[in-house]
Order: structure tokens, then sequence, then C-alpha cells
């Protein structure tokens, strides 16, 4: 069965190194169902960052077809996958990537400014999302007046304002202790049950297992399944 | 249409956010356009003042004025009496009053003064120059007619030939000739620029005697130097074409025998001449606008790649480059425009301390508010644009990288 959703068929991922051409994704087929909670395994090195980055739309792969919903996102300029960035993807970094100059309601409301809402809708959606992640009490503390923890909740909220297809997660728990971490998996596990799709891109296999599905990749080739050389990493 | 305005919105919160953040070294960016901005505001009011005190100036000294310079030609020069009437019967002239000059051994009968000045001149002129007579009476009509030997002395005549005492009635004798005087000139002969240009000082003073008289005195049989005095400042341009008219004839139409000075062309030319010093010292007033620009534009550069995990992010959520260059070149316009708005400040408050020291008025110009302002925002759109096409441009994937 063919899957509008989510497919991607024979991604290759090639980079300009100085004089080498090197071959960062070397053929990669993959398919998510919607309201899926995937994990995407694998070490520093092996392509999982560029993965990433062509499933976030940040990037547009050499060869291959990558279908979103319905759309061959390939092949899209830089303006519409601006705009598939805004509505389809919300992003969750390591390092959070709030701004720190403004409070976590304005941090939230970003992405609704590129979509184009009106300012009081905005920050009513914000605030809702706050709520949501359990920061109802700080919505107008900035970045530095927040804990680790609740930082990456707000960086989640943001992720989710503009009621995106998938919630795309770069190592979420990377820069959090091992008891925040937790915390911030549990929430991810709540939103996976909602019936938001969720593709996590970790290097950490106790982390990974929190999904329901996993997938490795090593030296860019995917292989389903949870490998027994993977669980050294962990 | 909303999503742009609201993007503006965001855009300008935004960039006060950014620019308030780092007040001290947004100051010391825009201090550049500061200065230049207040130059040039200061430089285009103050030369405006100027412009409008010297036009007031040469108004009340001479507008409607002609002044009639005629050599003539080698067989008849100047004009003659018949040639004065022709010019004096031309519609809408209101008077002429000739000048006739010469240098003079004056004597009293306690002084002996060499090197004065003797000008000749009717009733006209001092009609036209009522300020001119300190005490006494000027010159009549009758005095120019009937050449009675009458006579006025400015003040350094009457202190060397009279030593301080009243001169009134008493007698100066001037080539044989004996003369009465009548009147004192006063000192505040300024109302004459153009006289007091021709007659070089001379040590010995200056009188004034009927012109008629001077004219037999020293033999002249012509006049070479008249003032026409017109009416109404609208017929000016009539009665100059007339004078032409008669002067051509009046010297067979010989070329250079005559020259004619228009004192609203010589306003008009004096007014070309400052505004184009004006737009002189504001292009010098310039080039620290320029440097100013350059000083945004480096402040920009640096804002941008400070900021590159914020573009990244931003892009991430889904900012369109163009979002991006927008919202960059917006933080340089604030910036600049800021700068522009205390430098117009700086520049009316220097202008009018300075109209106040040189006892000017003070104008403040439209324009030169405009100048200030559409420069500073040009300069801001000029010297932003590049650093926020680099912001535009930055792929996104190096830009989260680099954290």
């Amino acid at each position: 069965m063919t899957n509008d959703f989510f497919r991607m068929t024979g991604i290759v991922k090639r980079y300009q190194m100085g004089d080498d051409l090197q071959t960062v994704l070397k053929g990669i087929d993959l398919e998510v169902q919607e309201g899926e909670f995937l994990s995407v395994l694998g070490p520093s090195g092996s392509g999982k960052s560029t993965l990433m980055n062509i499933v976030g739309c940040l990037d547009t792969p050499t060869e291959g077809t990558y279908i979103l919903r319905g759309r061959d996102v390939a092949k899209l300029d830089a303006k519409q996958l601006a705009a598939i960035r805004n509505r389809e993807i919300g992003f969750v970094f390591q390092s959070f990537q709030l701004l720190p100059r403004l409070d976590a309601l304005r941090n939230v409301e970003l992405p609704l400014i590129y979509g184009g809402m009106s300012e009081r809708d905005r920050l009513e959606r914000a605030e809702e999302m706050l709520v949501r992640v359990g920061l109802k009490e700080k919505l107008h503390h900035r970045p530095n007046q927040l804990s680790g923890g609740q930082q990456q909740r707000v960086a989640i909220a943001r992720a989710l304002a503009n009621n995106p297809s998938i919630l795309l997660a770069d190592e979420p728990t990377g820069a959090l202790d091992q008891a925040t971490g937790k915390q911030v998996m549990e929430l991810f596990s709540q939103i996976s049950a909602e019936g938001r799709t969720i593709i996590m891109i970790t290097h950490d296999l106790a982390i990974a297992r929190h999904a329901r599905r996993i997938v490795h990749i090593l030296d860019g080739m995917l292989q389903e399944g949870e490998a027994n050389h993977f669980a050294q990493d962990a | 249409m909303r999503k742009m305005l609201s993007l503006w919105k965001e855009s300008l919160r935004m960039s006060l956010t950014n620019i308030w953040s780092s007040k001290m070294r947004s100051f010391l960016t825009v201090l550049g356009i500061v200065i230049g901005v207040t130059a040039i505001i200061a430089l285009v009011t103050i030369m405006q003042s100027a412009t409008s005190e010297v036009t007031a100036q040469f108004t009340a000294m001479g507008t409607g004025r002609l002044v009639v310079n005629a050599p003539g030609t080698a067989l008849k020069t100047g004009l003659t009496l018949d040639d004065l009437t022709t010019i004096e019967n031309i519609p809408n002239v209101e008077g002429i009053s000739p000048s006739v000059s010469t240098t003079a051994t004056a004597k009293s009968d306690t002084a002996w003064v060499e090197d004065v000045t003797v000008d000749g001149y009717n009733e006209v002129y001092f009609k036209r120059n009522p300020e001119l007579v300190d005490r006494g009476r000027a010159l009549s009509r009758l005095d120019i007619q009937s050449k009675n030997r009458v006579i006025l002395l400015d003040t350094t005549a009457q202190k060397q030939l009279f030593f301080g005492a009243d001169p009134m009635g008493k007698t100066v004798t001037i080539q044989g000739q004996v003369f009465t005087v009548v009147g004192v000139l006063s000192d505040a002969d300024s109302s004459d620029v153009l006289a007091q240009a021709q007659n070089q000082d001379t040590d010995g003073g200056r009188v004034i005697v009927p012109y008629s008289v001077l004219m037999t005195l020293t033999g002249v049989r012509n006049i070479s130097s008249l003032s026409v005095y017109v009416t109404d400042t609208v017929y000016t341009q009539q009665v100059q074409d007339s004078l032409e008219t008669a002067l051509k004839s009046a010297f067979n139409y010989k070329d250079n025998s005559y020259r004619i000075i228009n004192m609203e062309s010589l306003l008009d030319t004096m007014d070309t001449m400052l505004s184009l010093m004006t737009m002189l010292l504001v292009g010098i007033a310039s080039i620290a606008l320029l440097v100013g620009g350059i000083g945004i534009m480096n402040m920009m550069l640096v804002t941008v790649s400070e900021r590159t995990t914020e573009i990244g992010l931003r892009k991430a959520l889904g900012a369109e480059p163009g979002q991006i260059q927008l919202q960059f070149l917006i933080e340089s316009i604030i910036l600049s425009l800021s700068g522009g708005i205390i430098g117009i400040i700086l520049g009316l408050t220097v202008s009018y301390l300075f109209s106040v020291v040189a006892d000017l008025g003070f104008v403040v110009s439209g324009s030169a508010i405009a100048l200030g302002v559409g420069f500073s925002a040009a300069v801001g759109i000029a010297f932003g644009w590049a650093p926020a096409r680099k912001a535009s441009t930055l792929n996104p994937i190096d830009a989260l990288r680099s954290v």
C-alpha cells in the first residue's frame, strides 16, 4: 500500500567536502504512518542529522523523493519549504533554541507570526499551548528565568503551536539531567497518545525506547528494528 | 495583507527590543548619522536664515532701482542733459538721480584739506535716502536748477575743516568756488552699498554738492553715472527695456557704451550663489553621513553573525528569506532614522543658538527636516541592504549548527 502521509524513497545526500564528494545518505527508504511515534537511533556521524534536516525540510536531498502529505518536498523552492516547515513540522532542538530576549509567551508565538495569525489569536493560542505543557505560571518568564526542563517544555509548546503534522525532535533530552529528561519523555508519550506523529532522533537507546518503533541509521543506511550492536552505545 | 501588516509590526517590535537591549552599542553606531544629519540641518537652516537676511537688506537697499553706467563713446562721453530728460520721461520712471564725482582740495577759514571726495547729486537722491541728512537740509530741486553753491559735509570732512565747530552757515572753498554749508551727513550711510563700493574712502572725507554745480566746476558736460527709480517694482523690466532703447539711440548703437545694473538681477545672482554654497556645504556634510552609514552597515553585519542561531531558528519555524531580510532591514532603518531624528533636533538647536549669537532670524525649514529624515532613511536602506540580504541567505542548517 502506498502512503501519502510520509514516504521517503531512495533518498541520497552528497556533500562536497573539499575535493571529496561525500555520500552521507546512501538510499534511505522510510515510511511513517500518521500518529506513529518513531525513533531514529544512530551514533554520531551516521548521517542522522542530515536525515533530520531532510525530514524537517531544512535541506533537500540530492536524489530520491520525499512525499509529505501528498507533496514531493524534494522539488520545492526556499519559499515553499519555509511554508511547509511552518505548517507541517514542529521542531524540538537539543539546546531548546529559545530567543533569550522574549518571554515564554512570545517565544511560543513565533511560528504563528509567520503563519499569519492575528496577534490576539496568537497570544491566546500560545497561552493555551503553555498551559498544556504545564507552564501556566511561567507565561512571562524569560528563558534565563526557567530551568532546562521548563525551557524544553516551552520549546515543545512552540513546536505544537501551529498544529503541525509531525513533531520532529533532535536529541530532546540531550541537554537535560536524567529525571528532567524522563519528564520530557513522558510529555512526548502524552502528545503521541493524543495522536500526533512524532519522529525523534537520538543516539540514546533508553530514550529511543519510549517510541513504539525504532529504526537504526548507520553509515547512511536505515535498518528496521532494535539491533543488538546499538545496545552497546546506550 | 493582514499577514504583511502583522509581520511589519512584529519586525518593528523585534527591532526595537534588539536595539534597546544593546543601547550603548546602538548609540555609538548611530553617532555618525547623528553628526551628519546635525551638520546638514544646521547648515541648511543657517544658510536659509542668512539668505533671507541678505535678501531683506538688498530689498531695502535697491529694488525698483536701475543703475546706469554710461562711459559712452569716444565722440560722446556720457549722457547729455537732453538724454537725461528723455530718460526721465520714460513711463513709470519716478525720478532719476545723476551722479558726478571728483576729488578736490577743500578750504575753510581755518583749515586746508586735500583729497576730499566731492559728489554731485540731485534732490531725488536725497528723497530716496532719507537717513542721509543728519542735520540741516537736503538738496532741493531749486539748488539744482539755479546751481546754488551749497554743500553738505560728512563727519570726517566736518572734523577736518572745522575742528568740531558748528559748520552750519559757514563757507567752504573748492577750486575757487565758495559753498555755503547747509547740512551734515549722517554716519549711517550704509543704505547705499553700491555708492560705497564705487567711491574709495578718501582721507579728506566726503561732501555733496548739486550735480549741476559740480559739472560746471569740473567742466564735465556729460553724465556717465545715474540711478533710475521706478514707480513700482512690477515695472522694472519694462523700464529697463525702454531705458535700453533710449541709451542705444543716445549712443548710436555702439557696443559697450553703457551698462545697466538691475538690483533685482543682482539679488537673483546672490540667491544663486548662496544656494550653490549651501549645496556645496551639504555635500561636504554628506561625507559624515556616508561614514555613519558604513558604521550602521558594520553594526548590522556584526548583529547578523551574532544572531545566526536566531536566524536559523526563525527559518526552521517557517520564516521566508524575504521576511528575515525585512526584519533586518527594518532594524537598520530604525537605527539610522533614530540617528536622523536626534540629528534634526541637535541641528535645529545649533542653528537656533547660531541665530541668537549672530543676530539672524531663525527659520525652521520644513525642507531641511525632510532632507534629514530622507537622508537617514536612505542611508538605513542602502547600508542595511547587504547585511539583511546576507541574513536572508543564511543556510538554516549551518545557522542552527553554530551553537
